[in-house]
């Protein structure tokens, strides 16, 4: 089982052989195997840009506060865990077998996740950190955002968006005057967060993604003051840049109509039903939302969700309890969220990854929880994705300070999806070559 | 044919010289003081933003009325009133104290003998600290955006809201909410006073220490973080110096630290040795440092393009892309500043003083930066203030979230305040404001303070007369855009029709708030 795709070829590494491209296709091994599973979304407008496989997309699910990973992928083979974890460790006769040779299985609430993973539709990376860990909710975030051990500088998918997807309809036309696309709002923005604000990872200097927490304030709110307002509004905001394109005024009119634009495109998307019928949880929620959008044609590249409350300093709880609720509702989400996407078609061009930003304390404290730990397992999501259980357990022995030592940089990850799922540049775009981990398709 | 193009380009060249030759004589004039009857209502207003956070007509036009050079003075010489909030003893500065001798040694003790249920409660100490903390963090949130709405000294707030952004400081890295108090209050202190003494002061402010890591960097193992951002970022831009300078310049830092909220140099720690710095030898310490940094010629270069940019307009990233225009104002201001040692009055006065200030291409073209559009939002339609706390939050979510810049850049402004998400929470947010109608889903109770656009009416009606509905549409876009765009004459003229004409007052809300809501609003 290698972890690493060495074959797997960037951009670079194309040009470089002089090799052309003629269409979407980058073709890393994998790829082209798992792309049988990709059916065209029904209503998207494909355009071919040389190396951009327009139709893909990937769904960040982030789970805040610090997901207990020892909890969640549980090593039920190792004395040592459940010597740590008296009181909320899961106990071997309840976990879900994943792989009888190592001795790992899932919490029990992430019986839709065993489903999907028994269906070869979920990855699982394992111990996967970064030197030098921080213990500190935010430091550590940004990290995990800036794929930066310092933790500054701009987001990993801001990145992404600057140098793949400059001109691709990004909702603030640049694309339009390059000729790439066809109307200078087409196909939505190119990255969308549900969420009060754009997290750290999205943040990058040419693209903004656009974030709205409910499509339904992703609008004027002056119309509920007074509904016949709109019309007036409608003419004050949807108007076409008039004089010096490069003035502040041309820039503020442009950005109007473009929120005008993407604000009806995505009120209208969201406004449908569901093809399935989602938990009652707000990743849920989100996911479905996401669903909408792709099922619409929206050309978005990246959708970002969040599930919080990962923060189990006390009562953490084993097989029941408030930890098994969260890894309940992320499971079940992710589920629906699949089977909806498969009903539409679109299961083969969406990509989902997990992550937290560090896992927890190999020992419970003494309130019955477990104190901010270092290295966590990352999981992938669709059809795409190698199944498995990959990489290597951290030692439960040779510990560091009572922490997990990663064996797996989460930048080889991100190389992995960067370089083969979104055909992009993971060098460029992490500043650094990381071997990308084989993420596609059967091992 | 090359030979032809290379004359042609010569020529061309020459061409473009002399112009440049003809456009700096011509410029010289930009930095000419404006006349007192070139001072009217628009250039008050346009004053009044920049130096401010917007005005009422009424007041727009007192300003207007005192003629350009004593409304400069009356803007920098804060006029006698007393302030809206105290200041002093407002806030806890003990939540965050460290552990003091006994409770180090119970901590101590307890590690050692593994004393589980002492750690445990010491931690628990720790956190509950924290949640204490970061709720004082709030209310100091609330405190100043209270102060910048009240203040009967505007420029004084904005200057204060100008340093923090240069010497960016985030609660995310210190956690430390009363440091972040003192470090406001000491750019209030110096908001409008000097910038050289600033910089001494910024590299011994506690937060900043915290913030740079300083308070690690000791001799032998010095920490070049701000020593790097000092130049870098806080006075002479990158390109100006060398990695040695930033070595050698963190070797002169190294020992300056903090207890409890006072600078403290740790002499066992400071490196005394003799240090290189900008080609010159010497014992520098950190004082030693500032001071050959502010002899740098880069320093006044840096700093008023910065100032420039908050004050005046965007600059391009390479100084030979400057407008002919900026460049003579950039030059003018660097010799002001630089002559009168860095004092900001002189520079401020000069400024707002001239024709250039007061050009075509720089009123109204300036974004708004969140803190203008919500603040200004209130001071200037005198709207009830809702809810500090959500207005903190809308501005937060528009991209500036006082006290939480992103990095030690600060914030980018310009153009990078605006996207189509920050758009509707622009929008959204002054809707709240003249509505009560809160911008996010499900706590969208409505706060029931009507808006009452009469005592706003009234100014302008004292201000431009009596007149039709055509009449009231143009004073109110004169008053809030600055202009009177024929596109919005015809639609809100439309509207105040359809609704009972300039003598209603909810026709008039309606009116404002479709104003808050164009593009053009979103420029000062």
């Amino acid at each position: 089982m290698d972890l690493h795709d060495s074959k797997a070829y960037t951009r670079r590494a194309f040009l470089g052989r002089g090799v052309m491209l003629a269409s979407a296709s980058i073709a890393a091994p994998g790829f082209v195997q798992s792309a049988a599973w990709g059916l065209p979304s029904p209503g998207a407008l494909l355009t071919s840009l040389a190396g951009v496989p327009e139709d893909r997309a990937l769904v960040v699910v982030q789970l805040s506060g610090g997901n207990d990973g020892l909890n969640t992928v549980v090593p039920y083979g190792m004395d040592e865990y459940y010597r740590a974890r008296r009181a909320i460790g899961i106990s071997k006769d309840r976990v879900l077998q994943l792989d009888a040779r190592q001795g790992l299985g899932l919490h029990p609430s992430l019986a839709p996740m065993k489903e999907m993973y028994d269906a070869g539709m979920c990855s699982v990376f394992q111990g996967v950190g970064y030197p030098n860990p921080n213990r500190s909710h935010f430091k550590s975030m940004d990290i995990w955002h800036t794929a930066d051990t310092s933790g500054t500088g701009d987001g990993w998918i801001g990145r992404y968006l600057d140098n793949e997807c400059v001109g691709f309809g990004k909702g603030e036309s640049g694309g339009f005057e390059k000729g790439l696309v066809e109307s200078p709002t087409d196909g939505g923005p190119p990255a969308i967060s549900i969420g009060r604000d754009t997290p750290l990872a999205m943040q990058g200097r040419k693209i903004n993604p656009v974030s709205f927490e409910s499509a339904d304030v992703f609008r004027w709110l002056g119309e509920d003051h007074d509904r016949t307002l709109k019309g007036d509004y409608d003419q004050l905001n949807r108007r076409e840049t008039q004089g010096a394109a490069t003035s502040n005024e041309a820039f503020l009119t442009k950005t109007a109509l473009d929120a005008q634009v993407s604000s009806d495109m995505i009120r209208k998307a969201v406004a449908t039903q569901p093809l399935v019928r989602y938990p009652g949880n707000d990743l849920a929620r989100q996911l479905a939302m996401i669903a909408q959008m792709i099922r619409a044609g929206l050309k978005t590249r990246i959708y970002y969700a969040t599930l919080g409350g990962f923060d189990t300093h006390a009562g953490q709880g084993g097989t029941n309890g408030r930890h098994a609720q969260l890894l309940g509702q992320m499971a079940s989400s992710i589920k629906a969220f699949y089977e909806d996407l498969k009903e539409q078609g679109n299961d083969g061009r969406v990509m989902t990854l997990t992550f937290s930003e560090f896992g927890r304390r190999v020992s419970q404290n003494a309130s019955g929880g477990t104190d901010h730990g270092t290295a966590a397992p990352m999981f992938l999501f669709g059809p795409m994705v190698r199944p498995g259980v990959h990489g290597t357990h951290p030692s439960m022995n040779d510990l560091d300070g009572g922490d997990l030592k990663h064996t797996l940089d989460f930048r080889h990850v991100y190389a992995g999806v960067l370089d083969t799922w979104m055909g992009a540049d993971s060098e460029a775009i992490l500043s650094r070559r990381y071997r990308p981990a084989l993420v596609l398709g059967k091992s | 044919m090359a030979a032809q193009e290379g004359t042609a380009r010569g020529e061309r060249l020459a061409e473009l010289e002399e112009q440049r030759r003809q456009d700096r004589v011509e410029f010289r004039r930009v930095w000419e003081p404006i006349e007192a009857a070139e001072f009217g209502f628009d250039q008050a207003r346009h004053l009044l933003w920049r130096a401010g956070f917007g005005a009422t007509p009424a007041q727009i036009s007192a300003i207007a009325s005192m003629g350009p050079e004593r409304a400069v003075d009356y803007l920098l010489e804060s006029p006698d009133a007393p302030d809206a909030t105290p200041e002093a003893n407002l806030f806890d500065r003990n939540i965050m104290r460290p552990y003091n001798e006994e409770e180090r040694r119970m901590a101590a003790q307890a590690r050692s003998a593994r004393d589980e249920d002492t750690l445990a409660r010491l931690r628990a100490m720790r956190q509950q600290a924290q949640v204490e903390d970061r709720r004082q963090m709030r209310d100091i949130q609330r405190w100043w955006l209270k102060r910048m709405i009240e203040t009967p000294r505007p420029l004084e707030e904005k200057m204060t809201l100008f340093w923090h952004g240069h010497f960016a400081t985030s609660y995310r890295t210190i956690e430390d909410s009363y440091h972040m108090f003192l470090q406001n209050q000491r750019f209030r202190k110096h908001a409008l006073g000097n910038y050289g003494e600033l910089l001494h002061e910024i590299i011994k402010d506690p937060a900043m220490l915290a913030y740079l890591d300083n308070n690690d960097s000791r001799k032998g193992r010095p920490n070049e973080n701000l020593a790097r951002e000092l130049m870098e970022l806080f006075s002479m831009g990158v390109g100006n110096y060398s990695e040695s300078d930033i070595k050698e310049g963190a070797r002169a830092l190294t020992g300056y630290t903090f207890r409890d909220d006072e600078f403290v140099l740790d002499r066992e720690n400071h490196d005394d040795g003799r240090k290189r710095i900008f080609g010159r030898s010497g014992e520098f310490d950190g004082d030693g440092f500032v001071t050959a940094i502010l002899a740098q010629r880069a320093t006044g270069v840096y700093m008023t393009r910065k100032l420039y940019a908050f004050f005046v307009g965007d600059l391009p990233e390479d100084p030979r892309d400057d407008s002919p225009a900026a460049g003579s104002a950039l030059d003018n201001m660097r010799t002001t500043f630089v002559r009168k040692r860095y004092d900001m009055k002189p520079l401020l006065r000069e400024l707002f003083l001239s024709r250039h200030f007061y050009s075509d291409g720089v009123i109204g073209q300036r974004i708004k930066s969140p803190a203008e559009l919500v603040v200004g939002g209130v001071r200037e339609l005198r709207t009830p203030v809702r809810e500090l706390a959500a207005l903190l939050d809308a501005m937060a979510l528009m991209g500036q979230n006082l006290f939480f810049p992103p990095s030690v850049a600060g914030w980018s402004g310009g153009r990078t305040w605006i996207n189509t998400s920050t758009m509707f929470v622009r929008q959204n947010t002054l809707a709240f404001l003249l509505t009560g109608r809160r911008p996010s889903g499900p706590d969208a109770l409505a706060d029931v303070q009507q808006y009452e656009p009469d005592p706003i009416m009234a100014e302008l009606r004292a201000v431009f007369g009596e007149g039709d509905d055509e009449h009231a549409v143009r004073s109110v876009l004169r008053y809030t855009l600055g202009r009177t765009p024929p596109h919005a004459m015809e639609a809100l003229l439309d509207v105040l029709r359809r609704r009972g004409g300039a003598r209603d007052g909810e026709a008039l809300r309606d009116m404002l708030l479709l104003v808050a809501a164009m593009p053009e609003y979103q420029l000062c």
